[in-house]
């Protein structure tokens, strides 16, 4: 069998490599995606520390939806710095990151959505008003 | 990634002989294999979503996770957050070994993948102790009242507290009395029952699996980053001109780290 990581000519992975110069440019850019995705760790680390979901009274604390959504974009900034920076995605060709991401996102898009839709549902029908349960 | 890029016509790109992507052949197959994978957890997590938003209540994570070695209690998300850094620090020397890889200097990449692998197990050993913790459960365990599961403590001056979930605590001759009329107990965490959510015994089953499977997903990473440093070491890659076996497991590893940020969020965060 013809083995693809030994060709020598058109080898895309010979193409990848690269001189001093270029290499410390890259680790510059390493440095600071680290500085990036740690800075955000702590932050979210220091808002799930001091604010509380409920107040002294056991009541919903009213800042605490807005955390929440500052939750998750703060996640997806991250994982956006892993792959496209780390992971080198964002080096690949624009067909190749389209293949990669567009059938994920529409399929994770729309099973949230259906997901969320349902059990939104059945909160109503096991602990809504008319619930179910005695 | 360098030469890549640059300006190829369509016909010659599409035309055959070599891959459109201009990626190898094992790379793409590593990111569709990433995909598939990524759609088990991303399956998983949503599930998790699904169960959370139609229980009645969901235990609070910083309540929850509290402890750290040696400390004992009272340090809400901070060991969780030490093991969220050393995956990310792991995945940075990672990222590292595969920037000497390019170089071809054989020396950073066995120094930088070594750390990875000493920062991966690092990660599981204390993933291990977590569940530990976890299944374990708190110092006194939990009663039922008749207003409600409670976690029994005692502050410095050995007084009972109640906490009743919610951030509220019952102290004095109510606790006492909430204390004797009490019908159950409950310690720690198992598939049937768990403390940190009485009543919703799903919330450990989801946590032992979707925590465990990351963790398996982990020592896989390990394993496979120890293979092919051996591989470095022997000189394999050397030989061959170029270093993408380690850009291959490099692209399983961030993976790994990826979806730690996610677990990170939904478990501990909110």
């Amino acid at each position: 069998m013809e083995r693809d990581d030994l060709i020598q000519d058109n080898n895309y992975s010979v193409s990848a490599n690269h001189d001093e110069a270029h290499g410390l440019v890259i680790r510059k850019k390493i440095w600071k995606v680290t500085g990036i995705l740690t800075l955000i760790t702590v932050i979210e680390v220091l808002i799930g520390a001091f604010i509380k979901q409920y107040d002294a009274a056991g009541e919903d604390n009213f800042l605490w939806p807005y955390v929440k959504i500052g939750f998750l974009v703060l996640t997806v900034v991250k994982a956006a710095y892993i792959v496209l920076i780390f992971m080198h995605l964002g080096d690949e060709r624009k067909s190749f990151k389209w293949v990669i991401l567009a059938p994920y996102i529409l399929f994770i898009a729309y099973l949230i959505f259906i997901c969320l839709a349902e059990s939104t549902y059945w909160h109503e029908v096991f602990q809504g008003e008319n619930s179910i349960n005695p | 990634m360098a030469g890549q890029s640059k300006n190829i016509s369509r016909s010659e790109l599409w035309g055959g002989n070599g891959s459109p992507f201009r990626i190898s052949y094992g790379k793409q197959w590593m990111w569709m294999f990433l995909v598939s994978d990524a759609l088990t957890f991303g399956g998983l997590l949503t599930a998790y979503g699904f169960a959370r938003h139609q229980a009645p209540s969901w235990p609070i994570g910083e309540e929850t996770f509290n402890a750290m070695p040696f400390l004992g209690n009272g340090y809400p998300l901070l060991y969780v957050a030490l093991m969220t850094f050393i995956l990310i620090v792991s995945s940075v020397t990672m990222v590292l070994a595969v920037e000497a890889g390019h170089r071809l200097d054989k020396k950073g990449v066995v120094k930088w993948l070594l750390l990875t692998v000493v920062g991966g197990l690092f990660f599981v050993g204390s993933q291990g102790w977590e569940w530990y913790h976890f299944i374990h459960g708190t110092h006194y365990g939990s009663i039922l009242t008749p207003e409600g599961w409670a976690v029994v403590d005692y502050n410095t001056a050995n007084e009972l507290i109640l906490r009743m979930g919610r951030g509220l605590t019952v102290t004095g001759a109510e606790a006492k009395a909430l204390f004797d009329g009490a019908t159950a107990t409950m310690q720690g965490a198992n598939l049937i029952e768990n403390e940190y959510a009485p009543l919703v015994p799903q919330y450990a089953n989801f946590f032992f699996f979707i925590t465990g499977f990351h963790g398996f997903h982990v020592f896989s990473g390990v394993v496979f980053n120890f293979i092919i440093l051996i591989n470095v070491i022997r000189g394999v890659y050397d030989k061959r001109g170029h270093y993408e076996m380690v850009e291959k497991v490099g692209l399983y590893w961030h993976f790994v780290d990826l979806v730690w940020v996610f677990v990170f969020t939904f478990f501990y965060l909110l």
